[in-house]
């Protein structure tokens, strides 16, 4: 480039003009960031978030206490007591996840028999401190009925491909 | 001899073996359900089907007797097609709840479907239901998944002896339950848990409590009688949850009673998990340190004369040989294993079984003296059951004592001593069944020899022996009949009254009447405690009951599944079993608490740990040198012949079902006891 080329091009501001072109035409252009948590992003009906516990419609529990989720934990987050219940059937006494432990790993909800142990949409469960991550039956339970509806659209979703 | 090849490798078998025997012995893994070494031969769940060159199609290894010259093929493409088809008509009807069935994850259906099932059903149909049947408090049953293998109606006809199982209608419409709405009121019933391949029958008690993989399986030796069954205890973190039992053909084969393997539930009730001393009246929670110095204070100084020990029915030798040498280093003789004051204690060949167990397979006559060998030692009554059944010519039984209904065939001679001196005077008919017999044997049981007169009834029972070359070479068919676990293991410890020492029942006495100021109970429940009432009682156990109750210093000591121990059986058969998890709270093993007292005594025992205590058992007595076979017992004088009292013997177990501290404590034994000891089914066998 010649020297009156180069001084021109400074005199003329042209790197400051392109410069401003691309902040221009970023100006039109949709945008890559999102305004959370007010916006949020498409997820998979795959995805593996916060579990829940599900019930069937007339209100009973889903879970049969098989313990296979238990048995498949990889990183053994899941602590399973069981007792026949009145009427005889298999509950579950006590149902623990440990979501320090977990890995999210979804194997628990494949393990499930009757899929009442499902890992639901939810990714926002951050808490303050590590005691409210010790989840119990009633915590998973309550998520269930919370999540119910988006939770069985996703099983509904999913279930061609499984 | 038959020799045949299976899969190419030659195999000789014995006569009258059956081909999946032979494959078997070939190495090759015959898939089946209704087949059991121990059961007669039902041939109708097909699964063990293998092909037999000449014959135009597969047959039943299970029931094909192994001939010469046959050629068998296991892995051929038609045996697999073969057992495909089986298990797809088995799965028919079988119902799919393994994950709410608690054989899931130990099924033998569930495990051979992983071979020879395909991944879905054919089948569109309605699948079959079927009415669950009430079985008592140990079985629970699920009919819907019995797949027709009939073993339960085989056990319950040819081992339990109470032919109440049975399979009715026909087809799809088969039905395996009880004839009549009854319980199945047998000690053994707990084995058709065991023998049901699928989940139909089921352990009541163990329902839905724990999967198979969660739990951690240690060998132990079963203390709820003197039988020493094999046990192999499964626990999950530090909770005892089921008894099963272990292969010993010399013992208990693969059956274990009711007691020992449902009793454990009492483990979790009224334990002793840390030390008290009374004070002012009342036992207060005290720290280790302050029991032993409540001890010390009552015994420094005392004369060893006015100290006393006596030896449970459950404890282990390990702690009997501490206690021993803490006696003798207090220099009392008064120790005693004996709570129930039986006479016995003489040379070894008179307080032990000397025939064996297995050997009972060989005797053709048995004379049964004050033994309810039902109540006593189921496992033995099975062994003389499966004699009775056997093959091995007749087998006759006389019963002296109270009237039993011990499932075979039986001559009931008379209620006491009087129908001893009449066998032994000829009178009695049944002295030429014994004369006759090659091989006799007599069991003597507790009921008999814990009497005033045990010692003549001893000598009598000894005459007996004599009189009908009872004892002959090798053969020995004197046996006594121990109800606790604990007792020729003390026996042979030495743990009896020392020179000038004083027995059970004069320790009870002497307490009474204040000479025997201390006494020591090691787990000991079974004695008059109101006769202690004066004495400073120190307690060593691990559970709640009488003795513990009486007691002025409780030391919290190990069950038997919380600590290694050396039991030996009534055979004199020396055994171990392994801790399956810590005692409770601060609660220690036995021996280690003794040896802790010892030092806190100032009379510091010479060992440190188990070995040192093992080796010392060793130079007390030769059995603890040989482990899990019995040590042969020299055929000496013993027992003083004198007069016996007229009146009858009477066992001493009342109820089967509750017998220590650990089975009156559970709750299923409680409810084994409603159903069929106070129950109705009860009056019948009356």
């Amino acid at each position: 480039m010649s020297f009156i080329d180069r001084t021109a091009r400074s005199f003329l501001l042209a790197e400051l003009v392109s410069g401003m072109a691309l902040t221009l035409k970023y100006m039109f252009k949709p945008k890559v960031t999102l305004n959370y948590p007010y916006e949020k992003g498409p997820l998979s009906p795959r995805f593996r978030g916060e579990h829940a516990l599900r019930r069937y419609p007339n209100g009973e529990e889903r879970c049969i206490a098989c313990k296979l989720c238990e048995a498949i934990c990889p990183a053994q987050a899941i602590t399973i007591e069981v007792e026949p219940r009145d009427d005889g059937s298999r509950r579950t006494t006590r149902y623990d996840i440990d979501m320090t432990k977990c890995i999210y790993c979804g194997f628990c909800e494949e393990a499930c028999p009757v899929d009442a142990i499902v890992e639901g949409p939810n990714f926002e469960f951050a808490t303050e401190n590590r005691e409210e991550l010790l989840y119990d039956k009633d915590k998973l339970l309550a998520n269930g009925e919370r999540w119910e509806a988006e939770l069985a659209a996703r099983l509904e979703a999913d279930a061609p491909y499984r | 001899m038959p020799k045949l090849t299976v899969d190419g490798i030659e195999v000789e078998v014995e006569a009258g073996a059956t081909v999946l025997q032979a494959c078997e012995e070939a190495g090759k893994e015959i898939p089946r359900f209704c087949y059991h070494e121990r059961l007669s031969i039902a041939g109708n769940c097909r699964m063990c089907l293998v092909e037999m060159e000449r014959a135009p199609k597969p047959v039943a290894s299970c029931a094909m007797p192994a001939a010469d010259g046959m050629v068998i093929k296991t892995d051929s493409d038609l045996v697999k097609k073969a057992r495909n088809g089986v298990m797809e008509f088995l799965l028919i009807n079988h119902p799919l709840d393994c994950p709410i069935c608690d054989q899931g994850g130990e099924c033998d259906l569930q495990d051979q479907a992983m071979a020879y099932g395909f991944d879905s059903s054919r089948y569109a149909e309605k699948k079959r239901a079927v009415k669950d049947k009430e079985l008592g408090p140990i079985v629970k049953t699920i009919m819907t998944r019995c797949i027709h293998c009939t073993r339960c109606v085989r056990f319950s006809e040819e081992v339990a002896g109470v032919g109440t199982m049975g399979a009715v209608y026909r087809g799809e419409d088969t039905e395996v339950g009880p004839y009549i709405e009854a319980s199945i009121n047998s000690e053994l019933s707990g084995n058709l848990v065991d023998l049901c391949p699928v989940g139909a029958l089921t352990s009541k008690p163990y329902a839905f409590t724990a999967r198979p993989w969660e739990l951690k399986k240690t060998d132990s030796i079963d203390v709820m009688d003197a039988v020493g069954s094999n046990i192999r205890i499964d626990a999950r973190s530090s909770e005892v949850l089921r008894v099963l039992p272990r292969i010993n053909e010399d013992v208990n084969e693969e059956w274990i009673s009711d007691k020992t393997r449902y009793a454990i539930d009492g483990l979790k009730r009224q334990r002793l998990d840390r030390p008290y001393v009374r004070v002012n009246g009342k036992l207060a929670p005290a720290s280790w340190d302050e029991a032993f110095a409540a001890i010390k204070a009552k015994v420094t100084g005392l004369d060893g004369k006015k100290i006393a020990a006596i030896a449970g029915d459950t404890v282990d030798c390990e702690s009997m040989t501490a206690l021993k040498d803490l006696m003798g280093s207090l220099g009392s003789p008064n120790l005693d294993c004996r709570q129930d004051g039986s006479k016995i204690g003489g040379p070894r060949s008179s307080y032990i079984f000397n025939t064996t167990i297995a050997g009972i397979e060989e005797a053709d006559a048995c004379l049964i003296v004050g033994a309810n060998v039902r109540a006593e030692a189921p496992i033995i009554n099975s062994r003389l059951r499966k004699r009775w059944r056997g093959t091995n010519g007749d087998f006759s039984v006389g019963i002296v004592g109270e009237k039993w209904d011990p499932t075979y065939k039986n001559d009931y001679l008379g209620a006491g001593p009087e129908t001893l001196s009449d066998i032994l005077d000829g009178k009695n008919d049944f002295a030429k069944v014994l004369e006759a017999a090659e091989k006799p044997m007599i069991i003597v049981g507790m009921g008999a020899l814990n009497r005033e007169d045990g010692d003549a009834v001893l000598a009598a029972t000894r005459a007996i022996a004599e009189k009908f070359g009872m004892v002959s070479g090798e053969w020995n068919g004197f046996n006594v009949l121990h109800t606790a676990a604990s007792r020729v293991g003390g026996l042979d410890l030495g743990f009896v009254p020392g020179e000038g020492g004083l027995a059970t029942n004069d320790i009870l006495d002497g307490a009474a009447k204040g000479d025997v100021e201390v006494v020591y109970l090691l787990g000991a429940d079974e004695i008059d405690m109101s006769k202690l009432e004066k004495a400073f009682v120190i307690y060593q156990g691990a559970m709640g009951d009488a003795g513990a109750q009486a007691a002025d210093v409780i030391l919290p000591g190990a069950a038997y599944t919380e600590k290694n121990g050396t039991y030996v059986n009534t055979e004199g058969r020396a055994q171990q079993g392994w801790r399956a998890v810590f005692p409770r709270g601060d609660a220690r093993e036995d021996w280690t608490i003794v040896r802790a007292l010892s030092g806190a005594l100032d009379k510091t025992l010479p060992y440190d740990n188990i070995d040192a205590v093992r080796t010392r058992m060793v130079e007390l007595s030769p059995t603890f040198a040989s482990l899990n076979v019995p040590t042969k017992a020299e055929w000496t004088d013993f027992g003083k012949a004198g007069d016996m009292k007229s009146e009858g013997f009477t066992s001493p177990v009342r109820n089967f079902y509750m017998t220590d501290p650990i089975s009156r404590a559970s709750v299923t034994m409680a409810k084994c006891t409603e159903a069929f000891v106070k129950g109705a089914a009860a009056e019948k066998v009356a």
